[in-house]
């Protein structure tokens, strides 16, 4: 199976949209050759903005942009985009309803040997309490390109959360706002999860399956809206929910699967990144540092469906 | 419109925002002072293609009130143009008004931007003028950013991203007014020259006295190529109000009735003086 990272598809998806909407904009914080968006700015150099290493001040330009008619993605590590900039995406763009779509790479802890400064962990968060703000993480290449042409078509703000590491590319799918693609079906359990924990939730149904644990996977590539009805009837069909995510256990995928389900009384489990930062490392040995391989997420789902 | 007539309806619109806060129980009526003579010949004379009837305009001219604690005089100045009955001034601060504590672009129409995070007007000015020139409208966009609030460090990556790009469509003005919340802007942060520090950044600087109108005027038709424009200008807090001028404790607090009414008889005389 062929691999990609979502930061390449980024930055192919954006040529790709460029080719066809010449309102496309994008604008970067001097890490193009690191987020792929220098795919577009080599297509398109009238239409992308070098704003040197200021993510406060380019998400508000970028802002400003939209206001006659172009749609600017604006472009840099997930961990400066949405915290660094927090109070610009907040004041300015989500309060201001601006037309600006935040496309942002290295989220989660696979960054890898650049460590925890560079690693968010906290963007899914940051980004859901936001009102009005859309949340689209995609798991390969092709809900990338699908993430970024929804982006497009949407009218007002859009994070995309993309990632450094490489992950397979599957078959394309629907993909719409507020939609999800059930991977895999089983009875016993389900797990809830999105971009790079996609693969990783694969490999520990495999894992699971051998040891007579029958697993649903089911990808919510869109964290906001969130699916909630498939949510529903997937924890009511299994009985058990599992949620793995690249993010802090506090504030992301998790705490939107179990707010879909409050009312419902169902035993949840959250996997994810404990209440820590991230670290250097290569990417699948952070994974399996932190319990997020398919070893370690199917260890997790094993242990807790035993107690 | 002639001076003398810019002059009077400052006074119309002082007398106007002065009232807003009072009735609103709270505000910031020093910082709205000092603007109301830039805000009144921008939208008396300076603005391009703003309509009342089509505030949503692509080709007018943009302001975008970085300093929005300042928005009772901007306010005063929108409905007085039409953009919404003058009688809904009596709504701001209150539940459910279109008139935000801060500029709220989403509310009110004729707001360009949102203001009250200080530091983020100037980055939405200059993405407004990259995106005039690069959609080849001619609009001038103008950001009007407080002294203090200079401070933030968000307006410097601005300023050279607006020399990077050259834009020569951005008018960025100091309300140079040296006071803030807790005292003067020395006693705070001392900033030094703002001028020196413009010039070095590579806008084109023009230092003015901000409550006089032939300096305004002069300022803004100065025609500059190839940079933006900064306009520092030396303001009066509390202008026009002679126990408001330079006294700090009238950043944020409303008047009483009592001073109310001693402020609109000064303003009136300064009207009949005209």
């Amino acid at each position: 199976m062929s691999m990609t990272a979502t930061r390449v598809a980024l930055g192919d998806a954006l040529k790709a949209l460029g080719e066809v909407n010449e309102k496309v904009v994008v604008f970067d914080a001097d890490v193009a050759s690191a987020t792929y968006t220098q795919t577009f700015a080599k297509a398109f150099p009238d239409r992308f903005y070098q704003m040197g290493i200021a993510e406060a001040n380019m998400t508000g330009v970028a802002a400003g942009i939209s206001e006659f008619g172009f749609i600017p993605f604006v472009s840099t590590f997930a961990v400066f985009g949405t915290g660094r900039a927090y109070d610009q995406v907040r004041n300015t763009v989500a309060y201001g309803h601006y037309n600006v779509k935040l496309a942002m790479t290295h989220a989660g802890i696979t960054g890898g040997p650049d460590g925890g400064s560079h690693q968010s962990i906290e963007d899914l968060a940051l980004m859901r309490v936001l009102p009005g703000m859309r949340i689209l993480c995609p798991c390969d290449s092709a809900e990338t390109h699908q993430a970024i042409k929804l982006a497009a078509e949407l009218e007002g703000p859009v994070y995309i959360r993309c990632s450094r590491m490489p992950t397979p590319d599957y078959e394309e799918h629907p993909f719409v706002l507020g939609g999800s693609h059930v991977v895999r079906e089983g009875k016993d359990v389900v797990l809830f999860t999105n971009g790079t924990m996609v693969s990783q939730s694969i490999a520990a149904a495999k894992i699971l399956a051998e040891k007579g644990i029958d697993c649903a996977i089911v990808n919510l590539y869109s964290v906001k809206p969130l699916d909630e009805e498939t949510v529903r009837s997937y924890a009511q069909k299994c009985g058990k929910v599992v949620s793995v995510e690249e993010h802090s256990i506090y504030g992301g995928l998790g705490d939107s699967v179990s707010m879909a389900l409050s009312e419902c009384c169902i035993p949840m489990k959250r996997i994810g990144v404990q209440d820590k930062f991230g670290g250097s490392g290569k990417p699948e040995e952070l994974l399996a540092a932190y319990g997020l391989d398919g070893k370690g997420i199917a260890e997790q789902v094993e242990t807790w469906l035993k107690k | 419109m002639e001076i003398r007539e810019l002059k009077k309806k400052s006074c119309e619109i002082r007398k106007s925002a002065l009232k807003m806060i009072r009735h609103a129980g709270s505000g910031h009526p020093g910082g709205s002072m000092s603007v109301v003579d830039m805000l009144t010949v921008l939208y008396y004379r300076q603005l391009k293609n703003i309509d009342p009837a089509d505030p949503h305009r692509i080709d007018r001219d943009r302001m975008v009130l970085s300093k929005g604690h300042a928005n009772p005089a901007l306010y005063a100045i929108l409905a007085d143009k039409g953009y919404f009955p003058v009688e809904e001034l009596s709504t701001l601060r209150q539940i459910g008004s279109r008139l935000q504590g801060h500029p709220d672009r989403s509310k009110t129409p004729g707001v360009d931007a949102c203001g009250g995070s200080l530091g983020q007007g100037p980055s939405v000015a200059v993405g407004l003028a990259l995106g005039a020139k690069a959609a080849g409208y001619d609009s001038q966009v103008y950001v009007i950013v407080g002294d203090g609030e200079l401070e933030e460090g968000q307006p410097w990556e601005a300023a050279m991203s607006a020399v990077q790009f050259k834009l020569d469509n951005l008018t960025w003005i100091i309300d140079n007014n040296g006071l803030q919340i807790m005292g003067s802007n020395d006693e705070v942060m001392g900033s030094g020259s703002f001028e020196d520090k413009f010039r070095a950044f590579g806008f084109e600087v023009i230092s003015i006295d901000g409550n006089d109108y032939e300096q305004l005027i002069a300022a803004f038709d100065k025609k500059v190529s190839g940079k933006p424009k900064c306009i520092v200008a030396h303001t009066i807090k509390g202008k026009g109000v002679s126990f408001m001028e330079n006294e700090v404790k009238w950043h944020g607090a409303a008047l009483t009735d009592e001073l109310l009414d001693q402020a609109l008889k000064e303003l009136d005389e300064q009207e009949a003086a005209l």
